[in-house]
């Protein structure tokens, strides 16, 4: 039984909640944390600095749950735009099993958990940089530019390449090239990756009002520039070699790759108004190419080490 | 949610799924706070000593 302020007894202003822990979990995103895990590990592996195992690992787990942080608040503003949208409906905020407000508490909580335990553990720069990534995630991205211009991804998809460059000054305590190369990998990524997802769902980004590049420059101009970033994120892929950082197998490896990524994109490029499977060709090849290149990026620094 | 007025305050009673959800989430949250613990304390020992944990002489 508990005690509730008269006042506020009534069903609309209030009601207890029924939400559970794998709801507020969900407010963390975590098929986004994993990529971040993933890019922040690899970042972190191979910085020429080595840090406790132990050390290491919770200096990940406080950049994923810093990640995790800005998507509870990305879903706390964004849950009139969720509503509405097939993809994100069912979300805790706007299916009504997390309260807003709640959401919010739980986003700042756990952004300066994050922060702080990252700053203890490893450095301040890191931690610093974690707490730049969740302030341009939650208030650059998506309180100032997804609803205002359709560059939004462009410009806010920097939130999503930091992980990397986190890990490595995690370790480093600097800000090494080689980590502004893995980086700049991302960052060219995000763009082509959610134009495709945009193509095959601009009615739901139309009805939520959210200026997404096809409803705003059309369809045809968004595969242009879906092709136009594709050249670039090919390019990307092959900088740490074309830089020293990684050997030319590894080159080799990524060139491949970033000529898959072209094809798929020139696929998107030909194709006809109402034919939707390239883009979902596209966006299922893209998140496959940012793993893969992350992975090689993994093995061939360990190879390197391992050849002396 | 059942209402029952006692002296000038008014109670409510949880439904079963209520009190479900919130044992669930104070569980979540103990084990949470259990494992920061263990994190906290454990970093601390790295960062005191970081050999104590690994090349102890036994």
């Amino acid at each position: 039984m508990a005690y509730v302020d008269k006042s506020a007894v009534d069903d609309a202003a209030f009601r207890l909640s029924e939400a559970t822990a794998a709801d507020f979990v969900e407010l963390l995103k975590p098929r986004v944390m994993s990529l971040v895990v993933f890019t922040a590990f690899v970042g972190l592996a191979i910085a020429p600095a080595s840090l406790n195992p132990f050390l290491a690992l919770v200096s990940i787990a406080a950049i994923a749950i810093g990640a995790g942080a800005s998507g509870a608040l990305n879903m706390w503003y964004d849950a009139d735009i969720d509503a509405v949208m097939s993809r994100t409906a069912s979300r805790p905020v706007p299916s009504g099993r997390v309260t807003p407000g709640a959401a919010l508490a739980f986003g700042l909580v756990l952004s300066a958990l994050s922060v702080m335990t990252l700053g203890l553990v490893a450095n301040w720069l890191a931690a610093a940089m974690l707490a730049f990534t969740i302030f341009f995630y939650a208030v650059i991205y998506t309180i100032w530019l997804k609803r205002s211009t359709p560059q939004n991804i462009v410009i806010g998809g920097a939130a999503g390449a930091f992980p990397p460059m986190i890990g490595w000054t995690a370790a480093t305590g600097t800000i090494g090239m080689e980590s502004v190369l893995l980086f700049l990998v991302v960052f060219l990524w995000t763009p082509p990756h959610f134009w495709a997802l945009a193509l095959f769902k601009s009615g739901d980004y139309e009805r939520a009002g959210v200026p997404m590049m096809p409803n705003v420059a059309g369809e045809a101009s968004t595969r242009r520039q879906i092709f136009a970033y594709s050249l670039l994120v090919a390019a990307s892929g092959v900088l740490p070699a074309a830089f020293g950082y990684s050997s030319w197998a590894y080159g080799l490896a990524a060139a491949l790759l970033g000529a898959g990524f072209v094809r798929y994109a020139w696929d998107v490029l030909v194709a006809g108004a109402t034919d939707l499977k390239p883009a979902k060709a596209l966006f299922g090849y893209s998140l496959l190419y940012l793993f893969a290149i992350f992975a090689l990026v993994l093995v061939d620094h360990i190879a390197m080490r391992m050849l002396g | 949610m059942i209402m029952a007025k006692q002296s000038d305050r008014e109670f409510v009673t949880m439904t079963e799924q209520q009190k479900r959800a919130r044992r669930n989430r104070s569980v979540a949250l103990g084990l949470g706070l259990a494992a920061l613990v263990i994190v906290f304390y454990v970093v601390t020992i790295l960062k005191v000593d970081p050999s104590a944990l690994f090349n102890r002489q036994m």
